[in-house]
């Protein structure tokens, strides 16, 4: 199965670029985040290729970050594996929410697109889904563009890492922050949605600020999600 | 750490991360789901984006910081108006890190 017989015949581009111009907001997200990835990795006693692997095998930013930081400190392999087994744990949901909209996919197919599910990629493919846009050679066109900037990050980090050591002048550190914005204000599809949103950003912010330093993410998620739920079956059964 | 424990750490960080990926996908995409959870679903993305995005921008080392000096959380403003009005995720990512580059030169 070749791209170019899967191409859309209501866009005029082939899905490749059209892949490429949606992903160009992750790319200059991962690109900066990466490259800091690389430089703190090779600053925490980790080789060349290791640093580079994690990025291939792994590829989740914030995990991979975390976990440079605990080989620095020299903590436990075990220790590292747990931290970032809760850190990714909220893809889990993310799994669950776009699962959907694939049930025309056959299994192999999910479990490569699962393999590079982050943040960033789910942002995305949950507003292309939505919209019913699920053909799979854009779908994995996305995926593969955004890990190659991923990795392209990392491996100018590890080239670099003895040239730079701060990217905070040039505000790089705010390329995530900022596509986050961009992806959250995408989402906001109802007021309920937007109800949503402000619980699960300040329940976050509370819970991580009592100390859940790892799973307030997730905690927020499902509770705001679930009130969102109960909000919706109250007002539709006022309404009937 | 030697490079080969390093290895296989990574090699756990993997599995770890590869399994919540993929369990949901490959068990719940072939089959409807109650219209509940379909919906419980759908509030997922913006929970999820917003819970990862509130405390980078209102928290710093200090705890809830809303002065002049938490560049992340002003930065956020011209961010999301770019966004809103211009519907271009470039303009808003270019808007925000300039902003902070911006803030970060005349703070410092």
């Amino acid at each position: 199965m070749n791209c170019a017989t899967l191409s859309s015949t209501s866009r005029a581009e082939s899905p490749l670029v059209s892949a490429f111009r949606q992903t160009l907001p992750i790319i200059l997200g991962y690109v900066p985040v990466g490259f800091a990835y690389g430089v703190l990795a090779q600053k925490s006693g980790l080789s060349g290729i290791n640093t580079i692997l994690m990025s291939l095998l792994v590829f989740a930013g914030s995990a991979q970050l975390i976990a440079v930081g605990l080989f620095a400190a020299g903590a436990a392999p075990l220790a590292i594996v747990a931290t970032t087994f809760v850190v990714n744990l909220r893809h889990l949901l993310m799994s669950a929410a776009l699962a959907p909209f694939l049930r025309s996919w056959n299994k192999t197919r999910l479990a490569f697109f699962s393999y590079q599910l982050t943040d960033e990629t789910f942002a995305l493919h949950a507003g292309r889904f939505a919209k019913g846009e699920t053909a799979p050679c854009e779908t994995f066109g996305i995926n593969v563009i955004a890990q190659s900037a991923w990795v392209g990050g990392t491996v100018l980090g590890l080239a670099a890492s003895t040239l730079i050591t701060d990217i905070r002048p040039i505000g790089l550190d705010y390329a995530l922050p900022a596509m986050f914005i961009a992806l959250l204000l995408g989402q906001l599809k109802s007021r309920q949605h937007l109800a949503v949103a402000v619980i699960a950003g300040v329940l976050s912010t509370i819970l991580m600020l009592a100390g859940l330093q790892q799973s307030h993410v997730l905690a927020a998620t499902i509770i705001a999600a679930t009130i969102g739920l109960g909000v919706h079956a109250w007002t539709s059964k006022r309404s009937s | 750490m030697d490079q080969q424990t390093i290895f296989l750490t990574i090699l756990g960080m993997m599995a770890v991360t590869y399994v919540p990926r993929a369990l949901p996908l490959l068990a719940m995409a072939q089959r409807t789901l109650p219209e509940a959870v379909i919906r419980w679903l759908g509030f997922i993305p913006v929970a999820v984006l917003s819970a990862m995005l509130l405390p980078s921008l209102v928290a710093t080392e200090k705890g809830v910081d809303f002065s002049a000096e938490n560049i992340f959380l002003w930065a956020a403003i011209p961010t999301f108006l770019v966004c809103w009005k211009t519907k271009s995720f470039v303009g808003a990512i270019v808007t925000g890190m300039g902003c902070v580059a911006l803030g970060r030169l005349f703070l410092a």
